[in-house]
């Protein structure tokens, strides 16, 4: 296979039938992530960031949603073509998902020790005692009493609820964790605890992770690469740095513009003009045309490419075209 | 060591969970309780049945044929001069099993039907739910009777009978909840760490339908009862002279202008058997569904 890359997508295309009408959630997109790299997927609502989790997942619900096209490799096996057994066998244990609310992400009748070992125990050959032991094991690494182990989810906080969800993603070690907006159901505080504690649990088991947030700070705070997220498709792609230092693309622009700046008094906050297309709707050209302040004749006609600033920063724009 | 003593007196605090919640609201419906209580008694009798009757349930006594309720005979003698009050106790054991067992063999088929038709749906949900119309349009009793007409009289067959005719309810209620929890995150967590549908649907969904099916179970103990009661007042239940309360009643018919009290005895044990289970399973409905909390 190519390189040592972890995980590659190439050309997916997701679309949902709705009643109004198919939905392009994803259109054409690219991503790769290697070993021990932490990726930070960044966009507005609908942007499709979950439903590319999902389509990694192979979680995505069909009918209504179909992957019309596209291949997902993962260590050199393309996830979609593999069957449903071989399929169950990476999920968990290889890839494994951390879902955006950990209030309704853990079964409400099962002690929290029998959620973490139903998972070891799928995936591992041990007993049940074994298994306990270990669950217990995760629990204190994710700074929860191993008292608590018999405990039921009604019986923990928000964010405790979250360790627990992230004891259990990383029970098999995997090499990938997904984590769609792991901190968006947790008040402030809790959310700087429970990134912190991904960050090194990250770095301990030397996992990769995908973060799909809408929150630039966050990215800040534990991502090695970005990609920027519109209407379906990656514009940006760059390392934390780079992105940071040097947005590109208008829209990465209006994004880091909208973020209030602490040393100026502002009244109202940037924003950019107009609103995300809707779904349904197929914009020709470039996606981001009707918004964007540098729109030119040729943006309304044809879809722009991918076009390398730099060996690990590329944009989706024509401005850069010719530099 | 202070440190732990702390955590376990924090612990129980804490642990007041649902089911102390509901065990709380079920305690201050009287009626509900009241109904326990009878439930409880109904138990131990048929339990202890050999240690309260005074005589055998089919021991016939010639000499004393058609006795008025008295000290010797406290509900009386039949026909055949058995004691009615001896048959009435050991008449609940056979009742309550048929009721209970009845209920379980509707429940696990049932539910497991209703589980896989709400998690697959589309045509095998189509399928299943068809079958359980085809089912429902039949009147239960008329269902049961020809189950019975086909399997033949008996104890087993009776609790097949009364079982079958009413799985298409506990398949209905199985497949409404499993709907909804379906569409629960944790439920895509699960999928999401590889369990496959078998485990997801006996692990996840089902342990999580219990609330509206225990409501459900008790009312439907008490149907069955009816039920079999009835079965076995038309002849095809439990064949005497095994004291079955049903098929009492259906002795006791012929001699109802002289020896009324015949059929009193085992009609009181069937109303106070319904009733009870009528008024625990409505307790419990009201405690378990948070709606009706105030």
């Amino acid at each position: 296979m190519e390189n040592n890359k972890l995980l590659q997508i190439m050309d997916l295309c997701v679309t949902y039938k709705t009643q109004e009408g198919l939905v392009h959630a994803v259109n054409n997109l690219n991503l790769e992530i290697s070993d021990k790299e932490t990726l930070g997927f960044v966009g507005e609502t609908g942007a499709g960031k979950t439903t590319t989790a999902m389509a990694i997942m192979r979680l995505i619900p069909c009918p209504p949603g179909k992957i019309e096209k596209g291949k997902i490799f993962f260590e050199g096996e393309d996830l979609l073509k593999i069957s449903d057994r071989k399929m169950r066998k990476i999920q968990g244990k290889d890839i494994s998902m951390i879902f955006q609310d950990p209030m309704t992400s853990l079964n409400p009748v099962m002690r929290i020790s029998e959620q973490i070992m139903e998972m070891i125990l799928l995936h591992k050959k041990i007993n049940k005692k074994e298994a306990y032991a270990e669950a217990c094991k995760l629990l204190e690494l994710v700074g929860i009493k191993k008292e608590r182990a018999d405990d039921y989810p009604h019986q923990f906080s928000g964010g405790m609820k979250q360790r627990v969800v992230i004891a259990i993603s990383l029970a098999c070690s995997p090499k990938l964790i997904i984590a769609d907006e792991p901190t968006t159901a947790l008040d402030v505080t809790i959310q700087a605890q429970v990134l912190s504690l991904m960050k090194d649990l990250k770095d301990e088991f030397g996992t990769s992770m995908i973060l799909i947030t809408h929150d630039l700070g966050v990215v800040a705070e534990i991502c090695d690469k970005v990609a920027i997220m519109y209407a379906g498709s990656v514009v940006e792609y760059a390392s934390k740095e780079k992105l940071y230092l040097n947005p590109s693309h208008p829209y990465t622009k209006g994004l880091f513009n909208s973020i209030p700046k602490l040393d100026t008094d502002e009244e109202f906050l940037e924003e950019i003009d107009g609103l995300p297309p809707e779904p349904t709707d197929v914009i020709s050209g470039c996606a981001f045309n009707p918004r964007c302040p540098y729109c030119m004749e040729r943006c309304e006609k044809e879809k722009p490419g991918i076009t390398y600033l730099d060996k690990e920063h590329y944009v989706c724009c024509f401005l850069y075209e010719n530099k | 060591m202070n440190k732990n003593k702390k955590d376990t007196k924090t612990k129980v605090t804490k642990s007041r969970g649902q089911f102390a919640i509901v065990l709380l609201s079920f305690k201050r419906n009287k009626l509900a309780m009241a109904g326990l209580i009878i439930l409880f008694i109904l138990f131990l009798t048929a339990i202890f049945a050999p240690f309260i009757a005074p005589y055998g349930f089919d021991t016939t006594d010639y000499d004393n044929t058609f006795q008025q309720p008295s000290a010797e005979h406290l509900f009386g003698t039949d026909e055949f001069g058995r004691d009615i009050f001896s048959r009435v106790v050991y008449g609940s054991r056979l009742s309550l099993s048929v009721g209970f067992i009845a209920v379980a063999i509707s429940v696990v088929i049932g539910g497991t039907l209703g589980a896989i038709a709400g998690f697959y749906q589309k045509q095998i949900d189509n399928l299943i739910m068809r079958f359980m119309d085809i089912l429902l349009a039949i009147p239960q009793f008329l269902l049961a009777i020809s189950i019975v007409a086909v399997l033949g009289p008996g104890l087993f067959n009776l609790m097949i009978a009364v079982g079958i005719s009413s799985i298409p309810r506990y398949a209905r209620i199985v497949r409404a909840t499993t709907m909804t929890i379906k569409g629960e995150e944790y439920i895509e967590a699960a999928v999401a760490s590889g369990t496959n549908d078998t485990g997801i649907i006996f692990k996840h969904i089902l342990p999580n339908c219990m609330a509206p099916l225990i409501v459900q179970i008790s009312l439907g103990i008490a149907d069955a009862i009816l039920m079999a009661a009835g079965l076995s007042f038309i002849g095809l239940g439990i064949q005497p002279p095994a004291p079955e309360w049903g098929a009492m009643l259906s002795g006791g018919r012929n001699y109802i202008r002289g020896w009324a009290y015949m059929t009193y005895f085992p009609g009181l044990a069937i109303f106070f058997t319904t009733l009870s289970l009528n008024l625990v399973g409505d307790g419990l409905r009201d405690a378990l569904d948070p709606k009706l909390k105030n």
